[in-house]
């Protein structure tokens, strides 16, 4: 009897070691996969080595070049840049910081200190977590028939001008083309990402300051603005940076939205950094201007290039983007990390 | 509030414009052949509509990315729950999210660069299929990939939040750790785990730029999984980048398909919310 029981307990502890297994190659493979990723990327970008290249050894080339990073594009890979598309990625993404953050961050306060339990709020509750689901796309279709084309409203396209105190500040309607159509239809995007975690903030401040500060006598909103705020505040700003850095990835809406495909100006014709507070009037004209991001230059480059060499400048520019993300979700661990250590309650 | 007035109002725009501009396109179109045609070529001469090529296209790379990211996924988050010490799990944890932080024209070029050709046509050369340069099965791939770290991740939540004291008294009977993970804490979490991944499902759904770059444009109602297909989203890419006039029959099927996808996906992200809520067990 004790001799089945044995056999049966060996089967069955023999069982259990191989699911163990089983489950940690099977944790292993999505790493194993990151790592091949970004070292064939890596090597192909600096033309270390290149394990797709046929016939003669053309990829022994650095493609990881400072003229990458300040040259337009061009037909010829070895001269193509993408600066165009590094400003437009931070026109389009400080845009879209303006738009999203005030309106998320005001929508979080809004939902967690004044909104009562009702159905009103259970059903925006319910909008908000189903919106974070709709894949990209859908928010570049809705971006196009709102923004870019305003539902038909303005049959010829007009203009109105905001004069600000150092000259006119056009903004087209509708929208058409330009980095506001983009930047409406990205903080469209991520302004469910960011209202979910500025309320996970908002909610990880303890009641006890709250009640504290009304106990000596202040309002509601001086409580909220000058004690709940300031202490989520590590919180908000991990959110709006990891909702940021997955604006900058997104390329479909984008390209549904229109930015241009081909474009050898960069927005307002402003080239180097001191030209955003000399040149004036193309500061002005960036809002409606045409814009190219940096994952829709790498898709051009990857698809729609006459020469396939262009794969290898793509490998570079993705490398470039990776290092910006990095940098990005870098700061929002570092935020994270070091405000938790100072305001430990 | 003004925002929670413009969330409402994109859900409801959407549906409608999506209607709104369909409507015109559904009176060049009847709805029956855009459901039923099997030819979707809106450049040819008069545009055949049919909607069908382009739901197998997407049923085809949404089926290979479920069937590697869910055993994935879910064997990563039994393992990072049950089995991981707590040193390892804080260093595989930010890894995966790293994995799910790159941007999808990234994981494109890497199905169209490397794993095509490096991948897949050894494979099927092997057993003498032929292969094209833009098909299926690497974007399918690479989508599995792109949503492993969203199932395991929500799976992990889930299955953490069994209580410690069903897992104690299976170890108390004398079960294995197999048999409790996968006859005690599995079902507990079923409902969380089910809805991961039908999440983990739409988001393979509507993914568009690793499926239009790895997988091509070219619709084909097809039983082939080598072969180049084009997917809904990326059919809505297409048109869009194109030179199509705004208002014509070819430009409003970007609605009509963006229409079919939302539906989709929407159904499917309520659909998960019921089960979360219908089938999770309270402790406590």
């Amino acid at each position: 009897m004790s001799d089945v029981f044995q056999r049966r307990l060996k089967r069955r502890q023999r069982t259990s070691r191989i699911f163990e297994l089983v489950c940690l190659l099977s944790t292993w493979f999505g790493l194993v996969v990151l790592v091949v990723l970004l070292t064939g990327l890596m090597l192909k970008a600096t033309g270390t080595w290149d394990p797709t290249a046929t016939g003669a050894a053309k990829a022994t080339e650095n493609w990881l070049t400072p003229t990458l990073l300040t040259n337009h594009m061009s037909s010829d890979p070895e001269r193509a840049g993408m600066v165009a598309s590094i400003w437009g990625t931070c026109w389009l993404i400080l845009m879209t910081a303006l738009l999203s953050v005030p309106v998320g961050l005001g929508a979080a306060v809004y939902l967690e200190e004044y909104a009562h339990e009702n159905w009103v709020t259970r059903f925006i509750r319910l909008n908000i977590a189903n919106l974070a689901g709709v894949p990209s796309i859908v928010f570049g279709i809705l971006g196009l028939t709102a923004f870019v084309r305003m539902f038909g409203f303005f049959g010829d396209p007009t203009a109105i001008g905001v004069p600000l105190g150092f000259g006119m500040l056009k903004i087209p309607l509708p929208f058409g083309k330009s980095l506001l159509s983009g930047a409406f239809t990205l903080s469209l995007l991520i302004l469910p990402i960011v209202i979910i975690a500025s309320q996970e903030a908002l909610r990880a401040v303890p009641q006890s300051i709250r009640h504290a500060s009304l106990a000596i006598g202040a309002t509601k909103w001086q409580t909220i603005w000058h004690q709940v705020l300031p202490a989520s505040l590590p919180g908000v700003m991990t959110g709006i940076i990891l909702a940021l850095s997955r604006a900058i990835g997104e390329t479909a809406p984008i390209i549904v939205v229109g930015a241009a495909s081909y474009i050898r100006f960069n927005p307002g014709n402003i080239e180097r950094m001191s030209e955003l507070v000399t040149k004036v009037d193309g500061l002005l004209l960036v809002p409606s201007s045409q814009y190219t991001v940096m994952p829709l230059q790498i898709y051009n480059w990857v698809l729609n290039s006459p020469d396939p060499e262009f794969k290898n400048v793509a490998s570079a520019a993705i490398v470039v983007l990776l290092a910006i993300l990095l940098l990005m979700n870098g700061i929002a661990v570092y935020i994270r990390n070091h405000f938790s250590k100072r305001l430990d309650w | 509030m003004v925002t929670t007035a413009a969330i409402i109002f994109v859900l409801l725009s959407e549906s409608i414009f999506g209607l709104g501009d369909s409507v015109a396109f559904f009176q060049e179109v009847s709805l029956w052949h855009f459901l039923t045609d099997t030819k979707w070529a809106p450049q040819y001469g008069e545009g055949e509509f049919g909607i069908l090529p382009l739901l197998v296209g997407t049923m085809w790379v949404t089926g290979i990315a479920a069937l590697i990211g869910i055993p994935f996924g879910l064997a990563t988050a039994v393992y990072l729950s049950e089995y991981a010490s707590p040193r390892t799990r804080r260093i595989i944890k930010p890894l995966l999210e790293i994995l799910a932080g790159i941007p999808t024209v990234v994981y494109g070029y890497f199905a169209l660069v490397f794993i095509t050709p490096l991948v897949i046509e050894p494979v099927a050369g092997f057993f003498g299929i032929p292969v094209d340069t833009f098909n299926a099965v690497s974007a399918g791939l690479v989508v599995g990939i792109m949503i492993i770290p969203m199932v395991s991740s929500l799976s992990e939540d889930v299955l953490r939040a069994v209580p410690r004291g069903l897992r104690e008294a299976g170890y108390a009977l004398g079960a294995t750790r197999f048999d409790v993970s996968v006859k005690v804490v599995v079902p507990a979490a079923l409902s969380g785990i089910l809805a991961s991944f039908l999440l983990a499902i739409s988001r393979a759904l509507g993914e568009t730029m690793a499926v239009n770059i790895a997988g091509g444009i070219r619709p084909t109602l097809t039983a082939n999984p080598f072969e180049q297909i084009c997917t809904m989203t990326s059919n809505i890419v297409a048109m869009a980048g194109s030179d199509a006039p705004a208002g014509s029959v070819q430009y409003q099927s970007i609605y009509a398909v963006a229409l079919s996808l939302f539906a989709i996906t929407f159904a499917m992200n309520v659909l998960s919310q019921f089960i979360l809520n219908k089938y999770r067990e309270v402790y406590q």
